[in-house]
């Protein structure tokens, strides 16, 4: 048995979507070098639609692999739909991770929803529930 | 992206987690199993003749370590050869109501997880520091050592970071206070001069695949009148100490290995070390990164890197893709949230931890192979560092370079 899946490999050996935008309308930024994971996402916002995402990792081939795929998932979507990305679509979308490799696929959902949060703040909108939702549990993890 | 090396090369280098078995290994092993697969406790000729290959192999062995034949234990490898030593010792000490044990904080965990357990039982463990150069301190071993110490255990050299411990000078130091010394020399055994009697070792534990022989062997030395503590239960081999039927094939095959080993030990040795500092140079070209543990003091096929705004799965991942075969401190390799206990040992912190590798040079390592893997690590260093987040505040001056 391999080590992943050939979709996890090829997403880690040729990544999507990555780098940087400048000016982005949303960023968010999660994990840390301390449990060896992060992820920085970036997104370009038209007409409540994802019309760019790039994004920068720091980590193992299921984290990069994760960050791709979880690009993937919501370019050019609606907010509304990118917002509701769950790891486990992520993982799916991959053929599956190893169990202990889980918590990269959670970390792209938190990255997302970072830069959703990041993007509704800096606009001064009122976040839709789930993102509130998000917003409370990424505080609370902070403390 | 990356580029695809004009001549791809299948580089094998990570020799410290298992050797290929030698064809003369394989060769005993194979002839071995075909003649003499008998049992060696059976009393006809068949079993004799088992017996007597296998008490011929216990006397090499002896012989290349300089102990006595009867000093020389069989065993499955060097975990339960460093399990029955430790445990061996501790029953001794509890008898005398001596229940401190002194160790290292970068031992094998099949030492480390022993103590933990030997804690739970009552004993209390002190494990010394290796320090930035990964080298402990004879003057802190006795400095550490209590009149109700009963063993020290220290690695002769570590396996990940390769640095060598001046184990007569610490043997000698516990010959002097009466405690009893046992080194883990997994590492060592086939690659360093090791001299029991010499280097003032009580107890010492080796694996045969370290050493271009099988899987699944191991021998654990036991100075003449330490009484060892069975592991294993059920029959009266390995003087009663270890019951099973001997793996006379293994045990035939990892002596030829061995001898083979000492025979060319110095010549490879000699021809490493300067492979090994051929390597250690370029890598130290792919700043910010460092060599982790002592440059001379170490094994000569060790090199162990840290490098800065990368994590070392991935790096290990991209590695085989371009024919390397190594490996990580990383946590993601491990499966657990901590990176490896011995580069936190030798106070790399955990950012720069994760972003390890280990490179363990075969003993038919040439110049070519060493500029080939220099040449793809910093290829893959620098795509990984490409769009790594903590690579660019590093650079854009948000976070603070720690190498």
């Amino acid at each position: 048995m391999a080590l992943y899946s050939d979709k996890v490999f090829e997403h880690f050996r040729n990544p999507r979507n990555v780098g940087i935008i400048e000016n982005p309308d949303g960023v968010g930024e999660v994990g840390n070098t301390v449990c060896g994971d992060i992820m920085k996402m970036y997104l370009k916002i038209d007409d409540d639609v994802i019309s760019d995402v790039k994004f920068e990792t720091f980590g193992c081939g299921s984290a990069i692999a994760s960050s791709s795929m979880a690009t993937e998932l919501i370019k050019g979507k609606p907010l509304a739909e990118a917002m509701e990305l769950t790891n486990k679509a992520v993982a799916e979308a991959l053929d599956g991770l190893p169990d202990y490799k889980m918590h990269c696929s959670v970390l792209a959902e938190e990255a997302i929803q970072a830069a959703l949060i990041d993007y509704y703040t800096k606009k001064g909108l009122e976040m839709p529930e789930e993102l509130k939702k998000a917003a409370a549990r990424a505080a609370a993890h902070e403390e | 992206m990356l580029k695809t090396p004009k001549k791809k090369m299948y580089i094998y280098a990570d020799n410290a987690a298992t050797t290929k078995m030698s064809p003369s290994a394989i060769a005993a092993m194979v002839v071995t199993a075909n003649e003499v697969w008998g049992n060696p406790s059976s009393l006809y000729t068949t079993g004799q003749k088992a017996k007597e290959a296998l008490e011929q192999a216990r006397k090499n062995v002896a012989q290349i370590i300089g102990a006595q034949p009867r000093e020389v234990y069989f065993t499955s490898g060097g975990s339960e050869a460093d399990n029955q030593a430790l445990r061996s010792a501790a029953a001794i000490g509890a008898k005398k109501g001596k229940k401190h044990i002194i160790s290292t904080a970068f031992e094998h965990h099949a030492i480390l997880h022993t103590l933990k357990a030997l804690e739970k039982e009552g004993f209390e463990v002190t494990l010394l520091p290796v320090h930035a150069e990964g080298i402990v301190r004879p003057e802190e071993l006795a400095a550490a050592i209590r009149p109700d110490t009963c063993l020290v255990s220290i690695m002769t050299a570590n396996n990940e970071i390769g640095t060598i411990q001046p184990i007569r000078e610490l043997g000698a130091i516990c010959r002097e206070k009466g405690v009893l010394f046992h080194t883990d020399a997994v590492q060592a055994v086939g690659h360093l001069p090791i001299n029991v009697a010499e280097d003032n070792i009580d107890m010492l534990s080796a694996s045969a695949h370290k050493f271009h022989g099988p899987k699944g062997v191991g021998f654990l030395y036991v100075k003449k009148g330490i009484p060892l503590t069975n592991l294993i239960e059920g029959g009266a081999q390995e003087r009663g100490k270890r019951a099973g039927t001997e793996n006379v094939p293994g045990i035939i095959a990892m002596v030829t290995a061995l001898k083979d080993a000492e025979a060319a030990r110095e010549t490879t040795a000699a021809r490493l070390t300067v492979l090994r500092d051929r390597l250690i140079a370029e890598l130290s070209r792919i700043p910010p990164s460092a060599l982790n543990g002592d440059p001379v003091r170490r094994l000569p096929s060790n090199v162990n890197f840290c490098f800065e705004g990368i994590e070392g799965e991935s790096l290990l991942l991209l590695l085989d893709d371009l024919g390397i075969s190594a490996s990580s401190g990383s946590a993601c390799t491990s499966g657990s949230l901590d990176p490896s206990h011995v580069l936190l040992a030798i106070g790399r912190v955990h950012d720069v931890a994760h972003g390890s590798l280990r490179l363990s040079l075969g003993d038919d390592a040439t110049e070519e192979q060493v500029d080939y893997i220099a040449a793809q690590v910093a290829q893959v260093v620098e795509h990984l560092r490409g769009f790594s987040p903590v690579w660019r505040d590093l650079k854009e001056g948000k976070r603070q370079f720690i190498l």
